[in-house]
């Protein structure tokens, strides 16, 4: 059911990044282009997106926990560090060279795209490097 | 302006959210793609491959969904040359799992969480996007 559920997720949230024209890169370079064609739609999927899930979360947290698993799993980090900001700099300049994140690069994949497939490899590769990264520096310091 | 679109987007916003709320209330999760994603790589300390996996393909089976409900609604794919395409992947891969999430964990569900990282994450993400887009067209390509 677990699986299910994960799915179904992916699902509607593939779905949001179609209708919503996160999907394409295009609309993602001209939602970022201030000074140029500027184009607010991704504004708005954002900020109806953040009141969906601010509202959801605050019914579904109420809860005494999630419907299959036991407890519910949120980020206990709480510190601003400087790996979070270089992190987002980083994600940010990425994201604004191409106009693909994370999401909408895999569900491109569906469409078959060489484009799509290059950045999905690179960023495979990226994410590796960094888990990598924070796996040799966790060891160092338990040394 | 050349399409704005905000009727279509203000929905899929909507269905992003509710993909979200879905996910936390049956699994008690944060909908992180750069987190369901990089989880499945090595170095492994995954406990829910399947899971993300479910996840993935569910990603990809919306567009699928939709062409086959209507035909031509595909969208065009990056015009980047390969090596931009490999350097802007290596940034948003290498940076996401650095900065703890992307676009999705610390853009939609940290916001809703008001978490100070996210909205830091957020900030910072947003702003280096801007100037990347205002250099890339504005200064460099013109």
């Amino acid at each position: 059911m677990r699986a299910l559920s994960y799915f179904v997720s992916g699902l509607l949230f593939g779905v949001g990044l179609v209708l919503s024209g996160l999907i394409s890169p295009a609309k993602v370079l001209a939602f970022l282009d201030l000074a140029g064609h500027w184009d607010p739609s991704l504004a708005l999927t954002l900020a109806a997106a953040v009141s969906v899930t601010f509202l959801g979360y605050k019914l579904v947290l109420g809860r005494a926990a999630p419907i299959f698993d036991h407890t519910f799993h949120l980020p206990q980090s709480t510190s601003v560090d400087i790996k979070l900001i270089i992190g987002a700099a980083l994600f940010g300049t990425g994201w604004g060279l191409v106009g693909y994140c994370p999401g909408p690069a895999v569900a491109a994949l569906a469409y078959g795209s060489a484009a799509s497939m290059i950045f999905v490899c690179a960023m495979l590769v990226g994410m590796a490097a960094a888990r990598f990264l924070a796996a040799c520096s966790l060891s160092a310091v338990r040394k | 302006m050349d399409q704005f679109t905000p009727i279509s987007s203000t929905l899929g916003g909507v269905l992003i959210g509710a993909a979200a709320v879905l996910l936390m209330l049956t699994t008690g999760r944060i909908a992180g793609v750069s987190g369901i994603i990089s989880r499945l790589l090595p170095p492994h300390a995954d406990d829910q491959p399947l899971e993300r996996l479910a996840f993935l393909g569910g990603l990809l089976a919306a567009p699928l969904l939709l062409m086959a409900v209507e035909p031509f609604r595909t969208a065009a794919a990056s015009t980047g040359s390969p090596v931009l395409l490999v350097s802007a992947g290596l940034l948003v891969g290498f940076g996401s799992v650095l900065g703890g999430g992307c676009t999705s964990g610390h853009g939609v569900c940290g916001l809703a969480r008001l978490s100070v990282r996210s909205m830091t994450a957020t900030a910072v993400f947003m702003l280096a996007g801007l100037f990347t887009v205002y250099v890339s067209r504005h200064l460099v390509g013109g």
